[in-house]
Protein backbone atom coordinates (compact mmCIF):
# COMPACT_ATOMS: atom_id res chain seq x y z
CA UNK A 1 0.00 0.00 0.00
CA UNK A 2 1.18 3.50 -0.84
CA UNK A 3 1.93 5.80 2.10
CA UNK A 4 0.24 9.17 2.71
CA UNK A 5 1.78 12.52 3.74
CA UNK A 6 5.16 12.11 5.45
CA UNK A 7 4.53 15.00 7.86
CA UNK A 8 0.70 15.14 8.00
CA UNK A 9 0.09 18.47 9.84
CA UNK A 10 2.52 20.52 7.74
CA UNK A 11 1.99 18.70 4.43
CA UNK A 12 -1.79 18.86 4.76
CA UNK A 13 -1.59 22.56 5.66
CA UNK A 14 0.47 23.37 2.57
CA UNK A 15 -1.75 21.24 0.34
CA UNK A 16 -4.90 22.85 1.71
CA UNK A 17 -3.47 26.31 1.12
CA UNK A 18 -2.94 25.39 -2.52
CA UNK A 19 -6.47 23.99 -2.84
CA UNK A 20 -7.92 27.07 -1.15
CA UNK A 21 -5.98 29.43 -3.44
CA UNK A 22 -7.25 27.43 -6.42
CA UNK A 23 -10.87 27.58 -5.21
CA UNK A 24 -10.54 31.31 -4.44
CA UNK A 25 -9.01 32.06 -7.85
CA UNK A 26 -10.79 29.85 -10.41
CA UNK A 27 -8.71 29.01 -13.46
CA UNK A 28 -5.31 29.40 -11.78
CA UNK A 29 -3.02 26.36 -11.48
CA UNK A 30 -1.41 25.09 -8.26
CA UNK A 31 1.07 22.32 -7.57
CA UNK A 32 -0.04 19.75 -5.00
CA UNK A 33 1.12 16.18 -4.53
CA UNK A 34 1.09 13.25 -2.15
CA UNK A 35 1.95 9.58 -2.57
CA UNK A 36 -0.94 8.14 -4.59
CA UNK A 37 -2.43 4.69 -5.10
CA UNK A 38 -2.73 3.24 -8.60
CA UNK A 39 -5.44 5.01 -10.56
CA UNK A 40 -5.27 8.34 -8.71
CA UNK A 41 -3.08 11.31 -9.60
CA UNK A 42 -0.79 12.73 -6.89
CA UNK A 43 -2.91 15.91 -6.88
CA UNK A 44 -6.23 14.06 -6.48
CA UNK A 45 -4.75 11.89 -3.73
CA UNK A 46 -3.53 14.99 -1.89
CA UNK A 47 -6.98 16.63 -2.06
CA UNK A 48 -8.57 13.51 -0.55
CA UNK A 49 -5.97 13.34 2.22
CA UNK A 50 -6.62 16.99 3.07
CA UNK A 51 -10.42 16.90 3.06
CA UNK A 52 -11.87 13.38 3.43
CA UNK A 53 -12.67 11.75 6.77
CA UNK A 54 -15.20 9.43 8.47
CA UNK A 55 -18.03 11.90 7.86
CA UNK A 56 -17.54 12.27 4.09
CA UNK A 57 -18.60 9.38 1.83
CA UNK A 58 -16.29 9.27 -1.20
CA UNK A 59 -17.33 7.88 -4.56
CA UNK A 60 -14.32 6.35 -6.31
CA UNK A 61 -13.31 3.38 -8.42
CA UNK A 62 -9.59 3.67 -7.72
CA UNK A 63 -7.58 3.54 -4.51
CA UNK A 64 -10.39 2.42 -2.20
CA UNK A 65 -8.23 0.49 0.28
CA UNK A 66 -5.70 3.32 0.37
CA UNK A 67 -8.43 5.89 1.00
CA UNK A 68 -10.10 3.90 3.78
CA UNK A 69 -6.77 3.14 5.47
CA UNK A 70 -5.46 6.70 5.45
CA UNK A 71 -8.62 8.79 5.90
CA UNK A 72 -11.28 6.45 7.30
CA UNK A 73 -13.71 7.80 4.70
CA UNK A 74 -16.55 5.42 3.79
CA UNK A 75 -16.97 4.47 0.14
CA UNK A 76 -20.23 6.01 -1.11
CA UNK A 77 -22.80 3.33 -1.96
CA UNK A 78 -24.72 5.68 -4.26
CA UNK A 79 -23.73 8.78 -6.22
CA UNK A 80 -26.36 10.88 -4.45
CA UNK A 81 -24.85 10.33 -0.98
CA UNK A 82 -21.26 11.21 -1.94
CA UNK A 83 -19.59 14.25 -0.38
CA UNK A 84 -16.60 13.78 -2.66
CA UNK A 85 -16.28 11.95 -5.97
CA UNK A 86 -13.10 11.31 -7.85
CA UNK A 87 -12.63 9.99 -11.38
CA UNK A 88 -12.41 10.90 -15.03
CA UNK A 89 -15.17 12.98 -16.57
CA UNK A 90 -16.79 9.91 -18.17
CA UNK A 91 -16.99 8.27 -14.75
CA UNK A 92 -18.59 11.33 -13.15
CA UNK A 93 -21.01 12.62 -15.81
CA UNK A 94 -23.82 13.58 -15.68
CA UNK A 95 -23.40 16.29 -13.07
CA UNK A 96 -27.05 16.05 -12.06
CA UNK A 97 -26.30 12.70 -10.34
CA UNK A 98 -24.56 14.49 -7.49
CA UNK A 99 -25.90 16.36 -4.50
CA UNK A 100 -26.22 20.05 -5.40
CA UNK A 101 -27.22 21.20 -1.91
CA UNK A 102 -30.57 22.65 -0.85
CA UNK A 103 -31.81 26.25 -1.03
CA UNK A 104 -31.43 26.51 2.77
CA UNK A 105 -28.05 24.75 2.82
CA UNK A 106 -26.26 25.19 -0.52
CA UNK A 107 -23.00 24.17 1.21
CA UNK A 108 -24.27 20.59 1.51
CA UNK A 109 -23.26 19.80 -2.05
CA UNK A 110 -20.76 17.39 -3.50
CA UNK A 111 -17.23 18.32 -4.52
CA UNK A 112 -16.03 16.51 -7.63
CA UNK A 113 -12.35 15.80 -8.19
CA UNK A 114 -12.06 15.38 -11.94
CA UNK A 115 -8.94 13.80 -13.40
CA UNK A 116 -8.42 15.66 -16.67
CA UNK A 117 -5.86 15.00 -19.45
CA UNK A 118 -4.58 18.61 -19.45
CA UNK A 119 -4.93 21.88 -17.57
CA UNK A 120 -3.06 23.98 -20.13
CA UNK A 121 -4.27 25.00 -23.53
CA UNK A 122 -7.23 26.85 -24.96
CA UNK A 123 -10.33 27.06 -22.82
CA UNK A 124 -13.56 28.93 -22.41
CA UNK A 125 -13.59 32.40 -20.93
CA UNK A 126 -14.34 32.35 -17.21
CA UNK A 127 -15.59 35.26 -15.11
CA UNK A 128 -16.96 35.66 -11.60
CA UNK A 129 -15.76 35.79 -8.00
CA UNK A 130 -12.00 35.34 -7.65
CA UNK A 131 -11.31 36.46 -11.23
CA UNK A 132 -10.12 40.04 -11.76
CA UNK A 133 -10.89 40.32 -15.46
CA UNK A 134 -11.09 36.89 -17.02
CA UNK A 135 -9.51 33.44 -16.81
CA UNK A 136 -9.62 30.36 -18.99
CA UNK A 137 -9.41 26.64 -18.47
CA UNK A 138 -9.89 23.64 -20.78
CA UNK A 139 -13.17 22.11 -19.57
CA UNK A 140 -14.44 18.56 -20.13
CA UNK A 141 -18.06 19.49 -20.96
CA UNK A 142 -18.62 23.27 -21.00
CA UNK A 143 -22.38 23.01 -21.60
CA UNK A 144 -22.93 20.77 -18.58
CA UNK A 145 -20.70 22.98 -16.42
CA UNK A 146 -22.48 26.15 -17.55
CA UNK A 147 -25.78 24.48 -16.60
CA UNK A 148 -24.31 23.71 -13.18
CA UNK A 149 -23.26 27.36 -12.75
CA UNK A 150 -26.75 28.49 -13.78
CA UNK A 151 -28.19 26.72 -10.72
CA UNK A 152 -26.24 29.07 -8.41
CA UNK A 153 -26.28 29.19 -5.40
CA UNK A 154 -26.94 25.44 -5.77
CA UNK A 155 -24.56 23.24 -7.68
CA UNK A 156 -21.47 21.09 -7.35
CA UNK A 157 -17.91 22.43 -7.12
CA UNK A 158 -15.09 20.98 -9.19
CA UNK A 159 -11.42 20.47 -8.57
CA UNK A 160 -9.66 19.55 -11.81
CA UNK A 161 -6.52 17.48 -11.30
CA UNK A 162 -3.75 16.49 -13.71
CA UNK A 163 -0.59 14.85 -12.42
CA UNK A 164 0.77 17.05 -9.65
CA UNK A 165 -1.28 20.10 -10.57
CA UNK A 166 -4.84 21.24 -10.00
CA UNK A 167 -7.28 24.04 -10.69
CA UNK A 168 -10.77 24.65 -9.34
CA UNK A 169 -14.10 25.53 -10.87
CA UNK A 170 -16.59 26.50 -8.16
CA UNK A 171 -20.27 26.85 -9.07
CA UNK A 172 -19.90 30.64 -8.84
CA UNK A 173 -17.73 30.78 -11.98
CA UNK A 174 -19.58 31.84 -15.11
CA UNK A 175 -18.58 30.07 -18.32
CA UNK A 176 -18.82 31.96 -21.61
CA UNK A 177 -19.84 29.30 -24.14
CA UNK A 178 -19.34 31.66 -27.09
CA UNK A 179 -15.59 31.78 -26.62
CA UNK A 180 -12.85 29.25 -27.13
CA UNK B 1 5.85 23.98 20.42
CA UNK B 2 6.42 20.22 20.29
CA UNK B 3 3.69 19.62 22.88
CA UNK B 4 1.01 20.87 20.46
CA UNK B 5 -0.13 19.62 17.07
CA UNK B 6 0.76 22.22 14.42
CA UNK B 7 -1.52 25.24 14.90
CA UNK B 8 -3.20 23.76 18.01
CA UNK B 9 -6.23 22.08 16.42
CA UNK B 10 -6.29 18.33 15.78
CA UNK B 11 -6.21 17.23 12.14
CA UNK B 12 -9.85 15.99 11.91
CA UNK B 13 -11.05 19.39 13.17
CA UNK B 14 -8.91 21.18 10.61
CA UNK B 15 -10.39 18.98 7.85
CA UNK B 16 -13.91 19.96 8.91
CA UNK B 17 -13.03 23.67 8.97
CA UNK B 18 -11.20 23.43 5.65
CA UNK B 19 -14.23 21.87 3.97
CA UNK B 20 -16.37 24.73 5.30
CA UNK B 21 -13.89 27.33 4.01
CA UNK B 22 -13.94 25.82 0.50
CA UNK B 23 -17.76 25.82 0.39
CA UNK B 24 -17.71 29.37 1.70
CA UNK B 25 -15.44 30.42 -1.18
CA UNK B 26 -17.68 28.60 -3.67
CA UNK B 27 -20.76 30.53 -2.48
CA UNK B 28 -19.41 33.98 -1.54
CA UNK B 29 -21.25 35.58 1.37
CA UNK B 30 -23.22 32.46 2.32
CA UNK B 31 -22.73 31.45 5.97
CA UNK B 32 -21.51 27.85 6.18
CA UNK B 33 -22.30 26.11 9.49
CA UNK B 34 -19.31 24.43 11.11
CA UNK B 35 -18.69 22.50 14.32
CA UNK B 36 -16.90 25.24 16.24
CA UNK B 37 -14.58 23.97 18.96
CA UNK B 38 -13.86 25.15 22.45
CA UNK B 39 -10.70 27.23 22.25
CA UNK B 40 -8.39 28.25 25.09
CA UNK B 41 -9.95 31.72 25.15
CA UNK B 42 -13.49 32.94 25.81
CA UNK B 43 -16.12 33.51 23.13
CA UNK B 44 -15.92 37.11 22.03
CA UNK B 45 -12.14 37.01 21.95
CA UNK B 46 -11.94 35.75 18.41
CA UNK B 47 -12.46 32.00 18.68
CA UNK B 48 -13.94 31.87 15.18
CA UNK B 49 -11.08 33.80 13.64
CA UNK B 50 -8.56 31.71 15.54
CA UNK B 51 -10.04 28.47 14.22
CA UNK B 52 -10.03 29.74 10.63
CA UNK B 53 -6.46 30.97 11.03
CA UNK B 54 -5.40 27.61 12.51
CA UNK B 55 -6.91 25.77 9.53
CA UNK B 56 -5.16 28.06 7.02
CA UNK B 57 -1.71 28.54 8.54
CA UNK B 58 1.36 26.95 6.95
CA UNK B 59 4.72 26.81 8.73
CA UNK B 60 6.13 29.45 6.35
CA UNK B 61 3.48 32.06 7.22
CA UNK B 62 4.17 35.42 8.83
CA UNK B 63 1.19 36.32 11.01
CA UNK B 64 -0.15 39.73 11.95
CA UNK B 65 -3.06 40.20 14.37
CA UNK B 66 -4.92 43.46 14.87
CA UNK B 67 -7.66 44.51 17.24
CA UNK B 68 -9.54 47.64 16.09
CA UNK B 69 -6.51 48.39 13.93
CA UNK B 70 -3.99 48.11 16.76
CA UNK B 71 -1.22 45.51 17.06
CA UNK B 72 -0.56 46.23 20.72
CA UNK B 73 -3.87 45.55 22.47
CA UNK B 74 -4.46 42.53 24.71
CA UNK B 75 -6.50 40.56 22.17
CA UNK B 76 -3.99 41.07 19.35
CA UNK B 77 -0.94 40.38 21.49
CA UNK B 78 -2.49 37.23 22.98
CA UNK B 79 -3.51 35.69 19.67
CA UNK B 80 -0.16 36.52 18.09
CA UNK B 81 1.67 34.90 21.01
CA UNK B 82 -0.71 31.93 20.87
CA UNK B 83 0.17 31.08 17.26
CA UNK B 84 3.86 31.82 17.75
CA UNK B 85 3.74 29.13 20.43
CA UNK B 86 1.42 26.49 18.97
CA UNK B 87 2.36 26.83 15.29
CA UNK B 88 5.88 28.20 15.54
CA UNK B 89 5.11 30.75 12.83
CA UNK B 90 6.86 34.08 12.47
CA UNK B 91 4.88 37.15 13.50
CA UNK B 92 4.97 40.78 12.49
CA UNK B 93 3.15 44.03 13.08
CA UNK B 94 3.88 45.30 9.56
CA UNK B 95 0.94 44.93 7.20
CA UNK B 96 3.22 44.72 4.17
CA UNK B 97 5.26 41.84 5.62
CA UNK B 98 2.34 39.68 6.76
CA UNK B 99 1.10 36.71 4.74
CA UNK B 100 -1.93 36.13 6.96
CA UNK B 101 -3.66 38.85 8.97
CA UNK B 102 -6.27 38.09 11.60
CA UNK B 103 -8.39 41.11 12.37
CA UNK B 104 -10.94 42.26 14.85
CA UNK B 105 -13.14 44.96 13.34
CA UNK B 106 -10.78 46.77 10.92
CA UNK B 107 -9.29 46.36 7.45
CA UNK B 108 -5.69 47.68 7.36
CA UNK B 109 -5.16 51.06 5.69
CA UNK B 110 -2.26 49.70 3.63
CA UNK B 111 -3.75 48.05 0.51
CA UNK B 112 -3.62 44.25 0.67
CA UNK B 113 -1.85 42.18 -1.97
CA UNK B 114 -2.94 38.94 -3.70
CA UNK B 115 -0.41 37.05 -1.54
CA UNK B 116 -2.26 37.91 1.66
CA UNK B 117 -5.19 36.37 3.51
CA UNK B 118 -7.40 38.42 5.81
CA UNK B 119 -9.26 36.51 8.57
CA UNK B 120 -12.05 38.36 10.37
CA UNK B 121 -13.28 37.68 13.90
CA UNK B 122 -17.06 37.82 13.74
CA UNK B 123 -19.42 38.18 16.72
CA UNK B 124 -22.83 37.98 14.95
CA UNK B 125 -22.54 36.66 11.39
CA UNK B 126 -26.22 37.00 10.48
CA UNK B 127 -26.98 40.48 9.06
CA UNK B 128 -30.71 39.86 9.51
CA UNK B 129 -30.48 38.65 13.12
CA UNK B 130 -31.61 41.87 14.82
CA UNK B 131 -34.50 42.13 12.38
CA UNK B 132 -35.57 38.46 12.62
CA UNK B 133 -34.39 36.42 15.62
CA UNK B 134 -35.34 32.98 14.27
CA UNK B 135 -32.50 31.16 12.50
CA UNK B 136 -35.02 29.06 10.52
CA UNK B 137 -36.52 32.26 9.14
CA UNK B 138 -33.28 34.09 8.31
CA UNK B 139 -31.97 30.96 6.57
CA UNK B 140 -35.13 30.88 4.45
CA UNK B 141 -34.82 34.62 3.74
CA UNK B 142 -31.30 34.09 2.36
CA UNK B 143 -32.54 31.13 0.31
CA UNK B 144 -35.30 33.27 -1.22
CA UNK B 145 -33.06 36.33 -1.58
CA UNK B 146 -35.64 38.15 0.55
CA UNK B 147 -33.76 41.21 1.76
CA UNK B 148 -36.62 43.73 1.81
CA UNK B 149 -36.49 43.91 5.61
CA UNK B 150 -32.90 45.13 5.48
CA UNK B 151 -33.85 47.95 3.14
CA UNK B 152 -36.73 48.88 5.44
CA UNK B 153 -34.24 49.14 8.30
CA UNK B 154 -31.98 51.45 6.29
CA UNK B 155 -35.02 53.45 5.19
CA UNK B 156 -36.11 53.90 8.82
CA UNK B 157 -32.63 55.30 9.51
CA UNK B 158 -33.23 57.91 6.82
CA UNK B 159 -36.75 58.70 8.05
CA UNK B 160 -35.50 59.19 11.60
CA UNK B 161 -32.03 60.69 11.13
CA UNK B 162 -32.07 62.06 7.60
CA UNK B 163 -29.25 59.72 6.61
CA UNK B 164 -28.33 56.05 6.96
CA UNK B 165 -27.08 55.98 10.56
CA UNK B 166 -25.59 52.47 10.47
CA UNK B 167 -21.91 53.24 11.01
CA UNK B 168 -20.41 49.77 11.46
CA UNK B 169 -21.31 46.20 10.44
CA UNK B 170 -22.82 47.85 7.40
CA UNK B 171 -24.60 45.21 5.27
CA UNK B 172 -23.28 44.48 1.79
CA UNK B 173 -24.48 42.42 -1.17
CA UNK B 174 -21.85 39.91 -2.32
CA UNK B 175 -21.65 38.60 -5.88
CA UNK B 176 -25.13 40.01 -6.48
CA UNK B 177 -26.73 37.29 -4.38
CA UNK B 178 -26.03 37.07 -0.62
CA UNK B 179 -26.21 39.90 1.89
CA UNK B 180 -23.47 39.57 4.51
CA UNK B 181 -22.45 41.23 7.72
CA UNK B 182 -18.83 42.34 7.20
CA UNK B 183 -18.30 42.01 11.00
CA UNK B 184 -18.31 45.27 12.97
CA UNK B 185 -15.78 47.05 10.75
CA UNK B 186 -16.54 50.77 10.38
CA UNK B 187 -18.43 51.48 7.17
CA UNK B 188 -15.35 53.49 6.19
CA UNK B 189 -13.78 50.08 5.46
CA UNK B 190 -16.63 48.67 3.34
CA UNK B 191 -15.14 49.75 -0.03
CA UNK B 192 -12.04 47.71 0.85
CA UNK B 193 -14.15 44.51 0.91
CA UNK B 194 -13.45 44.38 -2.84
CA UNK B 195 -9.89 43.21 -2.49
CA UNK B 196 -7.17 41.25 -4.28
CA UNK B 197 -6.72 39.23 -1.04
CA UNK B 198 -8.78 36.26 0.13
CA UNK B 199 -11.12 37.29 2.95
CA UNK B 200 -12.38 34.68 5.41
CA UNK B 201 -14.85 35.25 8.25
CA UNK B 202 -15.09 33.07 11.35
CA UNK B 203 -17.79 33.25 14.04
CA UNK B 204 -16.93 30.83 16.85
CA UNK B 205 -19.90 31.10 19.20
CA UNK B 206 -22.36 31.28 16.28
CA UNK B 207 -20.56 28.47 14.41
CA UNK B 208 -20.43 30.06 10.98
CA UNK B 209 -17.72 30.55 8.35
CA UNK B 210 -18.09 32.68 5.24
CA UNK B 211 -15.80 34.11 2.62
CA UNK B 212 -15.23 36.72 -0.05
CA UNK B 213 -12.92 35.52 -2.84
CA UNK B 214 -10.56 38.10 -4.41
CA UNK B 215 -12.13 40.64 -6.79
CA UNK B 216 -15.66 39.61 -5.85
CA UNK B 217 -18.21 42.35 -6.34
CA UNK B 218 -19.31 43.70 -2.95
CA UNK B 219 -21.95 46.43 -2.92
CA UNK B 220 -22.87 48.22 0.30
CA UNK B 221 -26.67 48.50 0.44
CA UNK B 222 -28.08 51.96 -0.21
CA UNK B 223 -30.71 53.93 -2.10
CA UNK B 224 -30.40 55.93 -5.34
CA UNK B 225 -31.18 59.17 -3.50
CA UNK B 226 -29.13 58.21 -0.42
CA UNK B 227 -25.99 56.60 -1.82
CA UNK B 228 -23.58 54.74 0.45
CA UNK B 229 -20.90 56.93 2.00
CA UNK B 230 -17.68 55.63 3.58
CA UNK B 231 -17.64 58.10 6.43
CA UNK B 232 -15.00 58.88 9.06
CA UNK B 233 -14.45 61.50 11.73
CA UNK B 234 -13.52 64.91 10.36
CA UNK B 235 -10.01 65.73 11.49
CA UNK B 236 -6.38 64.70 11.29
CA UNK B 237 -4.32 62.21 13.30
CA UNK B 238 -2.61 63.98 16.20
CA UNK B 239 0.47 61.76 15.75
CA UNK B 240 1.06 61.48 12.00
CA UNK B 241 -1.27 64.12 10.58
CA UNK B 242 -3.12 61.71 8.30
CA UNK B 243 -6.48 63.00 7.10
CA UNK B 244 -7.50 60.02 4.99
CA UNK B 245 -7.13 57.18 7.50
CA UNK B 246 -9.83 56.00 9.93
CA UNK B 247 -9.54 57.93 13.20
CA UNK B 248 -10.27 57.03 16.81
CA UNK B 249 -11.46 59.83 19.06
CA UNK B 250 -9.55 59.82 22.34
CA UNK B 251 -10.15 61.78 25.55
CA UNK B 252 -6.68 63.11 26.32
CA UNK B 253 -6.97 64.61 29.83
CA UNK B 254 -9.27 65.20 32.80
CA UNK B 255 -10.53 68.42 31.26
CA UNK B 256 -12.13 66.36 28.47
CA UNK B 257 -9.82 67.50 25.71
CA UNK B 258 -10.38 65.31 22.68
CA UNK B 259 -8.04 64.40 19.92
CA UNK B 260 -7.98 62.04 16.98
CA UNK B 261 -5.51 59.29 16.30
CA UNK B 262 -5.10 56.69 13.52
CA UNK B 263 -6.88 53.46 14.44
CA UNK B 264 -4.32 51.53 12.32
CA UNK B 265 -1.17 51.67 14.49
CA UNK B 266 1.13 50.18 11.85
CA UNK B 267 -0.01 52.68 9.23
CA UNK B 268 0.52 55.54 11.68
CA UNK B 269 3.95 54.31 12.80
CA UNK B 270 5.06 53.85 9.19
CA UNK B 271 4.08 57.42 8.34
CA UNK B 272 6.06 58.73 11.32
CA UNK B 273 9.16 56.57 10.66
Amino acid sequence: MQPAFADPPADAARAFRAVMEAMARPGTLRSVASPAPEGLSPAAAAVLLVLADQTTPVWTRAGRDWLIFHTGAPIAATRAEATFAVGRWDDLAPLTDWDAGTPDYPDRSATLIVEVPALDGPGHRLTGPGIETEASLPLPDPQALAANAARYPLGVDLILTCGERLAALPRSTRIDLETL
Amino acid sequence: MTEYNFAYLDEPTKKMIRRAILKGLAVPGYQVPFASREMPMPYGWGTGGVQVTAACLVPEDRLKVIDQGADDTTNAVSIRAFFARVAGVATTTRTREATLIQTRHRIPETPLSPDQILVYQVPIPEPLRFLEPRETETRRMHALEEYGLMHVKLYEDIARHGAIATSYAYPALVNGRHVLDPSPIPRFDNPKLESPAIQLFGAGREQRIYAIPPFTRVVSLDFEDHPFEASKAEGACALCGATTSYLDEIVADDAGTRRFQCSDTDYCAERRA
